[in-house]
């Protein structure tokens, strides 16, 4: 773990600090030998263990009997998918039964619950003879994916996860919907210079491309950002913290619609190499617990974008614009090649002079 | 204009696209006069560097006159002849200003890709896949050259084409591989591989004062130039002899001082550990072969210095950490800071120390750059450098 999240991460000391008063906590987890546990979200992943494994049994053994009863066409290219998932299935259900940390696993299977639901949208859309069975196998299907998440959301509260809250738990967000992102990266220039571009927070969209504009009207200002697929998000801050060239900290006012609260700080790189400047983000996603447990699990995706937003800085701050090739100059996908419709909205992207 | 275009695995063609326009305040287009096939092209040709595009433009060496230059341009002007380094460096980033141009921190904008696969990220190079920036490349009519004002170099008059183009990659590349070696006059140095970059690497351990150069290769026309142009001392020819036991005999049982691997990724060899890599690398086990590595490391004398400057992708097999801990040797590798290296080689020329263009045996127009891709992959027709005339 790099030793930003280290430090930021509440969730860690945390468990430091569970695993000394619990003192030696035995190996089973609880309700893992229970009879009747089901009811227990250990217990519960206990028996979608099982479940797994006899479901990816079915699906490896008697592919073709099994794609009958749900209505699905039995033929070569069924039976390959079959064997694929049953693997899966066997893996995640290993996984749920031996592994320390089921939750992960029980995860597994809510991706492979999606999976399955997709495969068999899809074969609902084919012309079939079955298509009660499938429509049948489709709702199960549905129901277990819900068994599935809501095991796996409870398991995350219970085994000291994200819902652990935290001594260093934020005003602005709750601790237990939160999704953290910390980043950070070297810029050649000083921590008061570093500081003053970011302290005007109108200058923040010029490197955080996600971000559409930053108003500031007196100690409040109001984001909006690009959501997907053409939505917007609006929202009002306020800052939480100003220490001037060492810290600034802003989040948004109950009642905003994405809660989320952020934190950079500036320190001087060593040898005088400039300025290291990080950068924290916690947001809550919408629908609670599922929400943030999705978001987590995509986690990947903003965490490249807070990247590269903070790459923009430097090169904004080093550079004065956005270094461009032939392909980054598109938004999507883009041969290495000249085109006639380069789009330059980001390559006019300034900050002022530093 | 027209472009050399990547279409997968031994599928390029020259195909039509649109002029290059200035996108940063740095940038200039160069109208391309030379340009020339790189063994690292072969790489791209044989589908090993992940991350390429269908109709990505290839080329990284290049050279041309200055038609049009961005505002952020002061050193440059429409007129001038440039020969532009492959790795685009900003100037302005710690890694620049330590002259690690290479590894420039602020010219590739898909940094976030090559992270993944390396850790950090290296900086831009012209037509060489998306992890290393998405730059449309040089085997064209035109290129867009960014930071301008950093890498290209103005050549004079007096000097040909021929004699200046190959400042772009692999005259530095080979003019690294010695100078990582620490020469100080009095070396023995062996050099694995006797394609263009190895002849410079030959050439310039000679220039930086080895003793004895041994040079190493499967085909006699190689090595031939090695020995009457480069300035080897001494061939070896792989496939005639055992490699190992030739250099210790031959440096009274001590090994080289320094042994340069010009070879990389996509060594050839024979027997079972040939064979080995093969197929771990047909299976994506290993990315890969890397034979020559291993053989250098067990070359080298106690303490000596191993220069690695042949392309490696990611991940090796069967590492011989054990010989290097254990014999105290030196692991130095790169790819070229050519922007620290190109004026004192310049000079070099133009003091008339070396005449690079030794190396071309192919001379072609761009249009013809399929064909030379085949004759330079296959080795055919004693093929060592291809250079295309673009205009």
């Amino acid at each position: 773990m790099p030793v930003t999240e280290r430090i930021f991460n509440g969730k860690v000391a945390t468990r430091a600090r569970q695993g000394r008063d619990g003192g030696a906590a035995p190996r089973l987890r609880p309700g893992a030998t229970a009879r009747g546990a089901v009811r227990s979200p250990e217990g519960r992943a206990n028996f979608l263990g099982w479940f797994s494994i006899g479901l990816g049994l079915a699906e490896i053994i008697a592919p073709r009997r099994l794609a009958r009863a749900i209505g699905v066409r039995d033929d070569d290219r069924t039976q390959t998918t079959m064997l694929a998932l049953g693997l899966r299935e066997i893996m995640s259900g290993v996984g749920i039964l031996t592994q320390p940390e089921p939750t992960r696993w029980v995860w597994a299977r809510v991706a492979g619950d999606l999976i399955d639901l997709a495969l068999m949208g899809q074969s609902l859309s084919a012309p079939r003879r079955d298509r009660d069975r499938a429509l049948g196998a489709t709702a199960a299907l549905a129901g277990v994916t819900l068994v599935d998440a809501l095991t796996a959301v409870q398991l995350g509260r219970s085994e000291g996860g994200p819902s652990a809250g935290g001594a260093e738990a934020h005003a602005g967000v709750r601790e237990e919907h939160g999704v953290r992102i910390a980043k950070a990266i070297t810029v050649g220039c000083t921590p008061e210079q570093a500081y003053g571009l970011w302290r005007d927070l109108r200058n923040l969209p010029r490197f955080m491309t996600h971000l559409e504009s930053v108003e500031v009207t007196g100690d409040r200002s109001h984001w909006r950002l690009k959501g997907p697929a053409g939505t917007h998000l609006a929202w009002d801050a306020e800052l939480s913290e100003d220490l001037p060239n060492r810290r600034l900290g802003w989040r948004s006012v109950p009642g905003a619609g994405v809660m989320n609260e952020g934190l950079v700080t500036f320190r001087e790189a060593p040898g005088g190499r400039g300025t290291e400047v990080r950068l924290e983000l916690r947001y809550e996603p919408p629908m609670g617990g599922v929400g943030t447990a999705l978001a987590k699990l995509f986690k990947a995706l903003p965490s490249l974008k807070i990247e590269n937003d903070l790459r923009n800085f430097k090169q904004l701050v080093e550079l004065g614009e956005l270094a461009h090739s032939d392909a980054s100059v598109h938004l999507g996908p883009h041969p290495a090649r000249p085109s006639d419709d380069v789009t330059l909205e980001a390559a006019s992207r300034q900050l002022p002079q530093v | 204009m027209k472009a050399t275009c990547w279409h997968g695995k031994q599928k390029v063609r020259v195909e039509n696209v649109p002029d290059p326009k200035i996108l940063n305040a740095r940038d200039a287009i160069v109208r391309i006069s030379s340009t020339a096939i790189c063994g690292s092209d072969l790489h791209l040709y044989n589908g090993f560097i992940p991350s390429m595009e269908k109709g990505d433009v290839l080329g990284h060496e290049f050279m041309g006159e200055v038609v049009e230059v961005g505002r952020g341009v002061e050193t440059l002007r429409a007129g001038d002849r440039v020969v532009v380094p492959f790795p685009i460096a900003c100037g302005r980033c710690s890694m620049c200003k330590a002259s690690l141009f290479a590894c420039c921190e602020n010219s590739n904008p898909n940094a976030v890709l090559a992270e993944k696969m390396w850790g950090y990220s290296p900086a831009g190079i012209f037509g060489y896949s998306h992890m290393l920036g998405g730059y449309a490349g040089g085997q064209a009519e035109y290129a867009r050259v960014p930071f301008a004002d950093v890498g290209p170099i103005k050549v004079p008059e007096g000097l040909t084409d021929e004699q200046v183009l190959f400042l772009s990659d692999i005259f530095p590349t080979g003019y690294m591989g010695a100078d990582m070696c620490d020469l100080k006059g009095g070396e023995v140095v062996a050099v694995w591989g006797c394609g263009p970059v190895g002849q410079f690497a030959i050439a310039s351990a000679k220039l930086l004062g080895a003793e004895r150069i041994i040079a190493i290769d499967r085909f006699p026309y190689r090595l031939e130039m090695a020995r009457n142009r480069a300035g080897a001392t001494d061939v070896l020819n792989y496939e005639e002899v055992d490699v190992l036991e030739a250099l210790k005999e031959m440096t009274g049982g001590r090994g080289p001082d320094a042994c340069i691997d010009a070879v990389g990724m996509e060594a050839h060899g024979h027997g079972l550990q040939y064979a080995y890599d093969r197929v771990k690398q047909a299976t994506m086990l290993e990315t890969d072969r890397p034979l020559v590595l291993r053989e250098a490391i067990r070359a080298c004398r106690n303490g000596g210095v191993v220069s690695v400057i042949g392309v490696y992708g990611g991940f090796i097999d069967k590492f011989p950490m054990g010989t290097v801990v254990n014999r105290g040797l030196t692991i130095r590798a790169g790819q070229c800071h050519v922007q620290k290296y190109i004026k004192p080689l310049l000079d070099r020329i133009e003091r008339g120390e070396i005449d690079p263009s030794f190396v071309i045996t192919h001379r072609m127009s761009l249009e013809d750059a399929p064909k030379g891709y085949e004759l330079f992959l296959n080795k055919l027709d004693n093929c060592e450098k291809v250079v295309l005339k673009a205009s």
